[in-house]
């Protein structure tokens, strides 16, 4: 519980960038992009390196080229940065490289609307890795949020070896709120640990399911990163059996992991019936939904998913539970929905969407009155 | 000492340019008396690049085009470099990926980049690339290249390379790949060569000497004197939470209710500073605030405008619709916000007298909000809000000002007339 005592006046994205810095993120690159500036700019107090990158594909590729030699990159963008940044990401998901790219959503398509938030980026996440390949994506729902998945996204970066994304929005990060910093909880910096044996080092044989890293600074064992089809050894193969476990290794390591980084609140209320789910931006509307239709004797539950990839399937069994389900998103085509059900809409559900507008609490009690 | 390739078998065809240009590395790093892990060797996508199975040395290939600023952040990655970082890229990857060489010329990063130019795409199937000399026969310009092609060198040079040389894939060329690899700085050469399959294959009786001379580019060294890029960071803070202002809770709000608020003015006129005060008011007055801004990208001219929500609890949602409270000072503000105001079914519209009042349910209140100093009008809105309503103590608001630096006379005069 927040105390009026103990109010300062701060934005998400500060909180975010304090919280990297604590997990042991050093290094952020950036180019700048309207709602990711601030980050940018907080960055740049506070990391102990900073970097202006010319543009989005060389942000990755200069931040891939730091994971290599045992940094912690990170960098903040929205959709046009980071559009141009998928195929770079693709290469740091296919070398196991840690790292977490921040996307902060406006309204698209294109260039769009630089300073109207949005949750259109859903959709692109889910297939950005050719092949289907998952990468983790927590996103953030409130400035609580801001902190605690910020940390986790930079331990689970470093403990799968993989790019992470931190999905968030303009009006989280932009937006000054009063906030009590006494809520929130210590961040642990997360501890690297290097392959440690004489034995001669393959970059890419796993342990359990994620190979130890070794990074290129060292001269004791020679390390081989690659984003071509490989072998344990990180050497270039066609399709050989060896290199297709790894390629299957890659997509199994985030799916397996997931139940170590599922993130998600759900508040029943008793003799409820409808369920909202909503997450982002727009869970602070379906909090005050459920508070203001409880007031009204309408009880009502709520869930907010913040591990959004891979989806976890308790996300399922919790919306199973209801006679009717509302999920609120700010876009026009459900993405969310789409994700878990298809094109096999259960009938029971319903979608209250936005564009250009934060969905209102007013909207989706009217979505579960109707 | 582990020789820099694991093999004489190079997986080239024969005859490629590229087999020269990997021995001559070799015996420039031996030459250097390197051992293999001291060098980190950054490979593009293309013919040249699957010379990294071959390697000793670490080994990093990602994209094609991208191994220069792959490179780069290596470089970045270790500045008190111990070891050399060497990026293989061919004319193809040097055509889309040229912007990343001259960036890191221009920071002058510690890395030596070899260009594998033989005039085309050889992994691909032989087509023209920004490096194709005019005339030259590709599969993808069978009359000969129409183009002229870049001047690499000379590009990385200007861009501020510390050493640059362009010479002949022939015979021996480790000398020059030498003095390459012992600059502290960026350093690139580019190998101009041939490749059989396609290169010779579709030019068959041109001497390659004819070839480099038609390309018009000269053989040559380009050198300067530049310390390499600095490492060095400005000063960085230890905690981002330190710098936020701390607000003392020294006032008490009788408000007990959500309160939404919009201010709008124009750009200039101190609408997102007035915003600041009354939200770091009230949280002093022990309100939960939110404060978010909105204004044209060209920050400075049009329309500005806030909106505030002020809570006795805590606030999640913090969009506003139709406000409690409109506020407006001038023309372009009212333009922003004439929507809102007219949909109010209730709450107060204040507004400057200067200007028409739009058609609302809201109540309406004139105040000359613009008078003698349209620069101080969002800040005298609020005060007279504040007197009026009492919602947030104007003592409060005054002590914030102060502290900000931003009370002067003539407006405290104004506050004191309302
Ligand atoms: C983004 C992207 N576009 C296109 C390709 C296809 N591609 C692979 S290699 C190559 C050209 C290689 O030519 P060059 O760089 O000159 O090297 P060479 O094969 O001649 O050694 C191209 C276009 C790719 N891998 N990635
Ligand atoms: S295709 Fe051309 S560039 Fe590629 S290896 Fe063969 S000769 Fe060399």
């Amino acid at each position: 519980m927040q105390d009026a005592n103990n109010l300062m006046l701060l934005d998400g994205s500060r909180i975010i960038i304090e919280a990297m810095a604590r997990a042991g993120a050093d290094s952020f690159i950036g180019y700048p992009i309207t709602p990711a500036n601030l980050l940018y700019q907080y960055a740049g107090q506070r990391m102990p390196v900073m970097l202006p990158a010319p543009d989005e594909i060389t942000t990755l590729q200069w931040m891939s080229g730091m994971s290599v030699t045992g940094r912690l990159p990170i960098t903040a963008t929205s959709f046009p940065g980071f559009a141009l940044m998928v195929e770079s990401i693709n290469m740091a998901y296919m070398m196991e490289l840690p790292m977490v790219i921040i996307l902060v959503q406006r309204l698209g398509p294109a260039t769009g609307t630089a300073t109207c938030g949005a949750q259109g980026d859903l959709s692109l996440l889910r297939g950005m890795i050719s092949g289907g390949h998952p990468t983790p994506v927590l996103c953030t729902s409130s400035m609580e949020d801001c902190w605690t998945l910020s940390a986790k996204a930079v331990e689970i970066a470093v403990k799968l070896r993989t790019p992470v994304i931190l999905l968030t929005s303009k009006e989280e990060v932009m937006t000054q709120k009063s906030f009590d910093l006494s809520v929130l909880s210590e961040i642990v910096p997360v501890v690297r640990k290097y392959y440690a044996s004489a034995e001669p080092y393959q970059s890419y044989k796993p342990q359990g399911l994620v190979p130890e890293f070794l990074p290129v600074t060292q001269t004791m064992h020679q390390v081989r990163i690659t984003a071509s089809t490989h072998n344990q050894k990180g050497i270039l193969q066609n399709t050989d059996e060896e290199s297709m476990a790894n390629t299957r290794r890659l997509e199994e390591k985030i799916r397996v992991s997931l139940p170590d980084y599922t993130f998600y609140e759900y508040t029943p209320k008793q003799g409820a019936k409808n369920l909202i789910v909503s997450f982002g931006i727009t869970a602070e509307a379906a909090k005050d939904a459920q508070s203001q239709l409880t007031k009204k004797g309408i009880p009502v539950s709520l869930l907010i998913p913040k591990t959004l990839l891979p989806t976890p399937s308790i996300y399922l069994e919790i919306m199973e539970k209801y006679e009717s389900v509302v999920i609120a998103e700010e876009n026009i085509n459900n993405q969310f929905s789409d994700m878990i059900y298809g094109l096999k809409k259960p009938k029971n559900h319903k979608f209250i969407g936005g564009l250009g507008k934060m969905i209102t609490p007013q909207q989706i009690q009217e979505g579960i009155k109707s | 000492m582990t020789h820099i390739l694991n093999s004489d078998m190079l997986p080239f065809c024969k005859g490629c340019g590229h087999s020269l240009i990997a021995k001559s590395t070799e015996k420039a790093l031996e030459n250097m008396k390197l051992e293999a892990l001291q060098v980190i060797s950054v490979t593009d996508i293309g013919c040249h690049g699957i010379i990294d199975k071959s390697l000793n040395t670490h080994t990093v290939h990602g994209l094609h085009g991208r191994s220069a600023a792959l490179g780069a952040g290596i470089a970045l990655g270790i500045p008190e470099k111990a070891q050399k970082i060497i990026v293989f890229i061919g004319d193809g990857g040097a055509t889309i990926g040229l912007q990343h060489i001259m960036e890191a010329a221009r920071l002058n990063l510690d890395m030596t980049v070899i260009i594998h130019n033989n005039f085309l795409y050889g992994m691909t199937g032989g087509q023209t690339s920004g490096l194709t000399p005019t005339g030259f026969v590709t599969t993808t310009s069978a009359e000969g290249n129409p183009w002229n092609s870049y001047d690499l060198c000379s590009m990385a040079y200007d861009a501020g390379a510390s050493y640059v040389a362009r010479v002949t894939g022939m015979g021996d060329i480790s000398e020059t790949l030498e003095k390459a690899f012992r600059v502290q700085g960026f350093s690139m050469v580019e190998v101009m060569e041939i490749c059989p399959s396609y290169g010779l294959k579709l030019n068959p009786k041109r001497k390659f000497s004819d070839i480099v001379a038609s390309s018009g580019k000269e053989l040559k060294e380009w050198v300067r004197q530049r310390p390499p890029f600095p490492s060095s960071q400005g000063k960085k803070v230890d905690n981002l939470f330190d710098s936020l202002p701390k607000i003392p809770k020294d006032f008490q709000s009788t408000l007990d209710k959500p309160l939404s608020i919009i201010l709008s003015g124009s750009a200039g006129e101190g609408v997102q500073l007035a915003a600041g005060i009354i939200s770091k008011a009230a949280i002093r007055s022990r309100l939960f605030a939110t404060q978010k801004g909105s204004y044209p990208v060209t920050v400075g001219v049009g329309f500005s405008t806030a909106e505030i929500n002020l809570s006795p609890e805590e606030i999640y949602f913090h969009g506003i619709g139709v406000p409690d409270i409109a506020i407006i000072t001038s023309q372009d503000g009212l333009e922003h916000s004439k929507k809102r105001v007219e949909a109010m079914k209730q709450g107060t519209l204040y507004i400057d007298s200067s200007l028409p009042i739009p058609s609302t349910k809201a109540n309406i209140v004139q105040y000359n909000f613009r008078e003698s100093n349209p620069r101080d009008a969002s800040l005298l809105s609020i005060f007279y809000f504040a007197k009026k309503t009492n919602i947030v103590p104007v003592d409060a608001l005054i002590v914030t000002l102060e502290e900000e630096g931003k009370s002067s006379k003539s407006l405290l005069e104004k506050i004191e007339k309302i």
